[in-house]
């Protein structure tokens, strides 16, 4: 995934609008970028090359459907360790090769190893967690979400 | 509600991405041996429940410009902490706001923030406003930032499950 930002003219005032105007929702209708390219002011064709153009630049990370595991019976959790630097690849590896780890970030503090697990039924959250302390011999803190508060996607291009 | 054995090969199909074609409803379809109107229909209906949060676009932040991300972290008295993180998550800097457990006695941080800007000193300024607003109610804050993405696929489905 692309880390640093892409040269300042490389996206014009239609590319930011689409992508502002994308982030929000994609119609669920036969010709949906027809109808999404209509209130843009370009045509079909220009939003599908435009929409190509922004994921090969990697301006984009996804671009569908967006899954909530709690809604269909399964959980996110989001979790930490405090992985020794002389480990930290190692671990790293392991805890990639899971397929419920979604996202893993390392961050700057002595719990350096933030990652999130999905999963599609909520018992296995703990059954992942234990299992990495397991192969890793390191403590797995756990963080759930007791709520959220989420006002919109707002990134603005 | 639950899916049954075709939401979950549409999900699995649709997971890195829809098809950029003109129809790519139908030719999501077309792979899974359905009709369009049915893709169309079984789509809506794991959106209108929440199973899919939303179809849509996901802007890469440091593409953007947006290279400095830390996740603040809160410990707020629990007696106000949903009022405030209504408030805090609303900010237009925070891009996602959650009530978590504490992880006593090191960990006494309860309200985690996303902050995104352009730098560290932008985001530090952020994170005196959210200071600010949650005044004599936090008793303890810091701020984690990320030196490194290790992966991000997002949710997948097991296959067959």
């Amino acid at each position: 995934m692309r880390r640093n930002p892409l040269p300042q003219d490389t996206l014009d005032a239609t590319d930011r609008a689409i992508l502002n105007t994308l982030q929000e929702g994609f119609p669920l209708s036969p010709r949906p970028f027809a109808e999404a390219a209509a209130p843009l002011g370009i045509s079909e064709t220009d939003l599908i090359n435009r929409i190509a153009r922004l994921r090969e630049i990697g301006a984009i990370t996804r671009f569908g459907p967006f899954m909530d595991a709690a809604a269909m019976g399964g959980a996110f959790c989001l979790c930490a360790m405090q992985v020794p630097d002389e480990r930290f690849e190692e671990v790293m590896t392991l805890v990639n090769a899971l397929p419920e780890v979604a996202h893993n970030y390392e961050r700057v503090h002595k719990l350096n190893m933030w990652f999130v697990l999905a999963c599609d039924r909520a018992d296995e959250i703990h059954e992942s967690a234990d299992r990495i302390e397991a192969l890793t011999g390191l403590t797995v803190r756990r963080f759930p979400k007791l709520k959220e508060f989420f006002i919109g996607f707002k990134v603005t291009a | 509600m639950s899916i049954d054995q075709t939401d979950r090969r549409l999900l699995i199909a649709t997971e890195s991405g829809l098809p950029l074609s003109p129809t790519p409803y139908a030719e999501v379809a077309a792979w899974l041996d359905l009709d369009e109107a049915e893709v169309i229909s079984r789509l809506r209906r794991m959106q209108d429940s929440g199973i899919i949060r939303r179809i849509a676009i996901a802007p890469n932040h440091y593409a953007l410009g947006l290279v400095a991300n830390g996740m603040s972290v809160w410990d707020v008295i629990d007696t106000a902490a949903e009022t405030l993180g209504e408030q805090i998550g609303a900010l237009d800097f925070v891009s996602h706001c959650y009530l978590r457990p504490r992880s006593l006695p090191d960990w006494p941080y309860n309200l985690f923030a996303m902050i995104h800007g352009p730098d560290r000193e932008t985001v530090e300024t952020y994170r005196e406003e959210i200071k600010a607003l949650l005044g004599s109610a936090c008793r303890k804050n810091d701020i984690l930032y990320s030196k490194r993405i290790l992966k991000k696929t997002g949710m997948r489905l097991k296959k067959g499950a």
